[in-house]
């Protein structure tokens, strides 16, 4: 190959691509999927709608926490704080300004974005383990204040009276739709966010910070960046956590277990890919509704599996597939040597 | 007086909070290992001593010779089956793994005891104290200071004047040359976790002597410990016994005046610690990483 030096030459040179056949595949099949599932209230009965809801919030959480910990580098077990948040959010702007619950969500995520603002700046100079304890600290002081404020409910929560007068059908299917609807945005968005610009930086921030300033990432900004977003999108799914169960309390929104359930989806289906913590919901929603009457022994079990992902397979189950050069959502680009011309 | 009284009561209270904090403290300063499952292996000794109890009809203290060193045991194990796996895994997995385990331990717990709280039966060893004027001194509370005390006075001289803590020493500062020296990496950090959760169950049982144990106890054991060790600044034994006084003493102080705003008060001043030197009192700054 003849020597490069400008970029025309480069372009000519090196061959380069971002997408794929099975790629063109899978977003046209999303596509088709999401076009079915927006159908279903007309389909299915609420049972079947109402677990999609779950399986739709557990999908949103788990994309969202790979954008912290597998992106960007911030293992966070605190983020039940924004969905406490949120939820409080959706329910105090839609009680005192009488605006429906569905709309609220724009406000909790907005909301959130800002309480994050203050917060980033406490625990920003934090790496590994002091960033994971210390926002769960945030969240536990957050447990702590809203448990002994009554105008906040006080420690048996609050419930949304406006949704509780609307026709069960119809709240139902809303619900659903705007379940739907966020986990299309945050799934979407993260994959546009995670191949831009912006997703380089982050992902080169997470393999060493050092290396990345060195190469001109404005590293501080990047994690700034992605911790907000991250804590926008999880103040829009604490609000689809009180929407959907039409009540929140603290002991449950502010639980350190969603943090753990975020990490089991994450690290099974893998960590910084963007298929993997979908296909790790899936799993963990599966396993949820299969065994969670008998006990908390699939915790157990769960558990377990992470640790062995972690230590034997760290790519998770998607890590294993994408070995074969799998790839559904690409996020990289592929450079092949062009063809020298005779 | 009785501020006087408060302060006393708040430095007791860290001594027990110090005390379940030094494993993480210890573990930290050797491995670079923050172990998310403390506080849950901390509970798990506490079942341990009360199945005990409960299975020969042997007193507290007959109980803690036989849980404490089966405590020592089960940390060497996990330090050789899981955390030297971790460790080398890249610097999320230990956080990863240390945090499933956490997890782990808590659902079993609360399948094989129910999420009820336990007492721990003590005789009147948790209501025995000595009244000095306005002053009351628990027994309880100063046992857990003067273990905690112990347990730190004698960690020191182990670190600094034996074989062991020589090579422990040698470790902390550069694995790699450490390991060129002919040290024998793997049985050492096996007793450094051993003696960190030998340390944490013992404290875990003397605390859950008041307060009672239940399954979820970990996570808030943990979130103690863990201030601990960073108000008193990373990789320093004394440093988090002044620490968890910190702690105890806002704590207590502050409940004098409005006890739900107790608990709350010493997480700010955690949050307060991180945003104004987040190295700690006695810590040094490349620790925290950021």
């Amino acid at each position: 190959m003849a020597p490069v030096s400008t970029r025309a030459e480069l372009s000519q040179a090196v061959a380069v691509r971002r997408w794929s056949r099975p790629a063109t595949v899978t977003t046209a099949g999303a596509a088709l999927a999401v076009a079915v599932l927006a159908a279903l209230p007309y389909l299915a009965g609420t049972g079947v709608t109402q677990a999609l809801v779950t399986l739709f919030v557990l999908v949103s959480m788990a994309v969202l926490w790979n954008l912290l910990a597998g992106y960007a580098g911030m293992v966070s077990f605190g983020q039940q704080a924004y969905l406490g948040i949120g939820a409080y959010l959706v329910w105090l702007v839609s009680s005192k300004t009488g605006l429906s619950p569905f709309l609220a969500i724009v406000a909790a995520a907005a909301g959130s974005a800002v309480a994050g603002v203050p917060i980033f700046a406490l625990i920003r100079r934090l790496a590994g383990g002091y960033f994971a304890v210390a926002t769960w600290v945030v969240a536990e002081c957050l447990f702590l204040y809203v448990t002994n404020q009554l105008w906040l409910g006080g420690g048996t929560g609050v419930g949304l009276q406006q949704l509780s007068g609307m026709a069960p059908v119809l709240r139902n299917a809303y619900t659903y739709w705007t379940a739907l609807g966020l986990t299309v945005v945050i799934v979407a968005g993260v994959y546009l966010l995670v191949r831009s610009r912006f997703g380089l930086d982050s992902r080169a921030v997470h393999d060493d910070r050092a290396a990345a300033a060195a190469m001109g990432v404005e590293v501080p900004r990047t994690r700034w960046l992605a911790y907000l977003i991250a804590a926008a999108g999880f103040g829009a799914v604490g609000g689809m956590l009180i929407i959907s169960t039409l009540y929140t309390d603290p002991a449950t929104v502010f639980n350190v277990n969603y943090s753990a359930d975020m990490l089991f989806m994450v690290v099974i289906g893998g960590l910084g890919t963007m298929e993997g913590p979908i296909i790790g919901a899936v799993i963990f929603f599966a396993v949820q509704e299969k065994f969670a009457a008998s006990g908390v022994w699939y915790l157990v079990a769960i558990g377990a599996v992470a640790i062995v992902v972690v230590l034997a397979a760290p790519g998770g189950l998607w890590g294993l597939a994408s070995r074969r050069g799998w790839e559904l959502l690409p996020v990289g680009y592929r450079t092949r040597a062009a063809e020298e011309k005779p | 007086m009785t501020w006087v009284n408060d302060v006393v009561q708040g430095i007791f209270l860290g001594g027990a909070y110090a005390l379940t904090a030094i494993g993480l403290s210890l573990m930290f300063g050797v491995m670079r290992l923050v172990n998310l499952a403390h506080g849950d292996l901390a509970v798990c000794g506490t079942y341990l001593a009360t199945t005990v109890m409960a299975m020969f009809g042997v007193p507290l203290w007959v109980a803690l010779l036989i849980m404490v060193p089966l405590a020592f045991l089960l940390g060497a194990v996990l330090q050789l089956s899981l955390f030297d796996r971790a460790l080398a895994s890249g610097p999320t997995a230990p956080l990863l793994v240390t945090f499933g385990l956490s997890v782990i331990i808590e659902n079993l717990l609360q399948q094989i005891y129910s999420a009820n709280t336990r007492g721990v039966p003590a005789g009147n060893l948790d209501v025995a104290a000595v009244h000095l004027g306005a002053l009351v001194l628990p027994w309880l509370a100063m046992l857990k200071l003067i273990l905690a005390t112990a347990v730190i006075g004698g960690l020191s001289l182990l670190l600094q004047h034996t074989g062991w803590g020589r090579r422990v020493r040698a470790t902390s500062d550069d694995l790699a040359i450490a390991r060129l020296q002919g040290i024998r990496v793997r049985p050492l950090f096996a007793s450094v976790t051993g003696i960190a959760i030998a340390a944490a169950a013992l404290a875990g049982t003397l605390n859950a002597v008041t307060t009672g144990v239940y399954p979820a106890l970990g996570a808030l054991t943990l979130i103690f410990a863990f201030e601990a060790v960073i108000i008193g600044g990373l990789g320093s034994l004394w440093g988090t016994l002044v620490g968890g006084m910190l702690l105890g003493v806002t704590q207590v102080v502050v409940s004098q005046v409005s006890v739900p705003y107790a608990t709350l008060a010493s997480q700010l001043l955690f949050l307060a610690v991180l945003a104004v030197r987040p190295q700690g009192l006695f810590g040094s700054a490349q620790a925290v990483g950021g």
